[in-house]
């Protein structure tokens, strides 16, 4: 089993939905980064996913967009990244870590490169925005083969016709996603989520968590009846930007407001 | 990259959409079944002589079709070799072959039932061709450009909106066109269900790359009838602009398997090559990667970070090039070469006093090609250029360089 798995299995026993939260790795720079990511699991997080920058994110809206230029102006890079996942596993064994990004910085890392060094820091699956089935073979089926996990997103488009081709190589959870649109534009219609996550659970037994758009508790608590988790991003991200300066720099108040978020959102998850 | 060359160069993409490793379908989920859709369309249209019937008469009766394949006399005698033809694109009603590929996109969408068409935009042209269909047809238009290049075009800002089209600037990145690309993606991924994304060149998601060769594959057509006409041969070589890779694809598809046909794409090698980053050579300067649904040859860094074009034509700062022309550089059969900002700038300034003919700044980057190798040709060959925009657009940019205030 996994860790993603066994994390899921855990909380079904619990009886409740997981809190899945979604920073960019290196916003607004390593170390208060590192600082935030390492605060998630305390705060409520049950899923951390690292946002890997990419300077050309096409299905992000403008909060994820900017925490990726930030990342980038300072200095983050593909390896950064991993070692941050390697720092935040010295402390935390039992936290699932999801990769998150777009396909060419790995293209040119190396895919073989890359799945042994994630595997290595302790990274345990991976969301690659632009790889739909119709790739697999580029990354998705190497990942597997490696013993890792591959999310793939389910969207509103994704009809029952297109639902088996979306999920046959998927493998840890599924990830829908809410709204026609990109990341942190639009909030989700909860009575859409309800039927489609209903209607995605005939094809497939693995946990569906919802994501795109869910800014509040309220939000999450009224999502978390339906799927088997919560992911939070643009909420988190434009919590970050909000607490910098105006030159763009950390505050003592940036990693506190990310996790008292999060605390907030987790309650909502918790009921 | 070492291949063996195939039996024909014109039968790509294969079913998944690629050319050779170029290619493919890097899109967002949500975009998916849209894509497989408009695949299935385009199949469709193209099995239905209606549909090119209709097509081949708004190309004659609405952009002025064929373009004139024109003797450039003096030209050919300022530069004391090669016989230089023009293939003449750029008398195209808007200006330059842009309008080719959108009559056959909005037709395509029309036939879709897609009321709300969007596009992304450099120079402005791609968005001026398809303000103009959809003010034609009575679409809505919205189209997406860099906040950098609304400035450097604004003349063509103000013929979108003429036209009623919504010119919306895209503020992220680097604000140029490929983050007009990503936010026209984005507002594609938000609208899936009566949009249609009418792409300027041969890159983006199969079927993209195809279907924009297709309708811009009319450009050498015409040049292979027009050439047979009037010399009774082939031309012996071939040299066209590449931004994209629109109008060069265009110009060159049609001849990819007359072997003996040589063929020139010229990139915007902006300030030199040496500079690294101040230039938009793709092909010469870059390396394979994945952008805007498909893989091709890209600017980026080391971490895989892509990195804004540069070029003196607006048209051309686009950090990828079709995955076709990848395919083609890897097998050989096309050559891939470049030519600066200052290069393009006097054959701009030659071709206006030589030919009486302003050309667009990004055919003067092949014009530049052009005086490079003409003059070691025998006489008896005959070059063919693209000459596929016409330069009033870039008269303030020229005038700036020059330090003429307008
Ligand atoms: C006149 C002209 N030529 C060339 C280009 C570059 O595009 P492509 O390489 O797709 O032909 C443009 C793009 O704006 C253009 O306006």
């Amino acid at each position: 089993m996994s860790r993603i798995e066994r994390r899921f299995a855990a909380l079904k026993a619990e009886g409740r939905a997981a809190l899945v939260t979604f920073v960019t790795a290196g916003d607004p720079d390593y170390e208060t980064s590192l600082k935030i990511i390492k605060g998630l699991p305390r705060a409520g997080a049950d899923v951390i996913e690292f946002g890997m920058p990419f300077t050309d994110p096409m299905a992000d809206g403008p909060a994820i967009q900017a925490a990726g230029l930030r990342a980038l102006a300072a200095g983050q890079t593909m390896k950064k990244t991993l070692k941050m996942v390697k720092e935040f596993r010295k402390d935390d064994q039992d936290t699932p870590v999801v990769l998150m990004g777009y396909y060419n910085p790995i293209y040119v890392y190396g895919v073989d490169k890359f799945l042994a060094d994630a595997k290595a820091v302790g990274a345990d699956g991976f969301i690659i925005v632009d790889l739909p089935p119709e790739e697999d073979q580029e990354f998705c089926l190497p990942a597997l083969k490696a013993g890792m996990n591959f999310i793939r997103l389910a969207t509103p488009t994704t009809d029952d016709a297109r639902a088996p081709v979306v999920f046959r190589n998927t493998s840890g959870f599924v990830y829908y996603v809410s709204v026609l649109g990109i990341t942190g534009t639009k909030a989700p219609d909860l009575k859409s989520v309800k039927a489609n996550v209903n209607r995605l659970r005939k094809h497939t037994t693995l946990p569906i968590c919802v994501g795109f758009g869910v800014k509040t508790a309220e939000q999450a608590r009224a999502i978390a009846k339906d799927a088997d988790g919560v992911v939070v991003g643009s909420a988190l991200v434009g919590a970050i930007a909000a607490s910098l300066t105006k030159a763009g720099k950390p505050t003592s108040k940036t990693a506190k407001a990310v996790h008292e978020l999060v605390a907030s959102i987790a309650r909502g998850v918790r009921k | 990259m070492n291949h063996t060359a195939p039996n024909s160069f014109r039968t790509g993409p294969d079913e998944n959409g690629l050319f050779g490793i170029y290619g493919g379908r890097f899109v967002a989920e949500t975009l998916m079944p849209l894509i497989l859709q408009l695949e299935q369309a385009y199949k469709d249209a193209k099995a239905d002589p209606s549909f090119q019937e209709e097509l081949d008469s708004f190309l004659e009766h609405y952009v002025g079709r064929p373009s004139p394949l024109y003797f450039a006399e003096r030209l050919t005698e300022h530069l004391g070799g090669a016989k230089i033809y023009f293939k003449r694109d750029e008398l195209n009603h808007t200006g330059a072959h842009k309008i080719n590929n959108v009559m056959g996109q909005i037709l395509l969408a029309r036939r879709m039932g897609k009321k709300r068409i969007i596009a992304e935009t450099g120079a402005g042209q791609h968005g001026v061709a398809t303000a103009t269909a959809c003010a034609r047809f009575g679409l809505e238009c919205i189209v997406y450009m860099g906040e950098v290049d609304m400035e450097r075009q604004k003349p063509n800002v103000f013929r979108m909106k003429l036209l009623g089209a919504e010119v919306v600037p895209a503020k992220s990145g680097s604000r140029t066109l490929k983050d007009a690309l990503n936010e026209a993606l984005r507002d594609w991924v938000a609208n899936v269900e009566d949009t249609f994304y009418c792409i300027g060149t041969v890159a983006g998601p199969h079927p993209y790359p195809e279907m924009v060769r297709d309708f811009q594959s009319v450009i050498g057509r015409e040049t292979k009838q027009q050439m047979l006409k009037r010399e009774g041969r082939l031309p012996d070589s071939l040299v066209a602009a590449i931004g994209g890779g629109s109008n060069a694809m265009g110009l060159f598809h049609p001849f990819l398997d007359d072997k003996e046909v040589e063929i020139y794409g010229v990139e915007a090698a902006g300030l030199g090559l040496k500079t690294k980053t101040k230039h938009a050579a793709s092909i010469t300067g870059g390396r394979p990667g994945v952008l805007h649904g498909n893989r091709t040859y890209l600017l980026m860094d080391d971490d895989g970070q892509i990195i804004e074009g540069h070029s003196i034509s607006a048209g051309l700062d686009y950090p990828g090039i079709g995955p076709e022309h990848s395919w083609l550089h890897d097998m050989k059969r096309v050559e891939y070469v470049s030519a600066t900002d200052k290069e393009a700038l006097a054959a701009f300034q030659l071709c206006c006093r030589l030919e009486g003919i302003i050309p667009a700044l990004e055919p003067s980057h092949a014009l530049a090609h052009v005086m490079k190798i003409a003059p070691k040709k025998p006489k008896d060959h005959l070059m063919v250029m693209n000459l596929c925009g016409r330069g009033d657009k870039d008269i303030f940019t020229v005038a700036d360089v020059l330090g003429v205030k307008l």
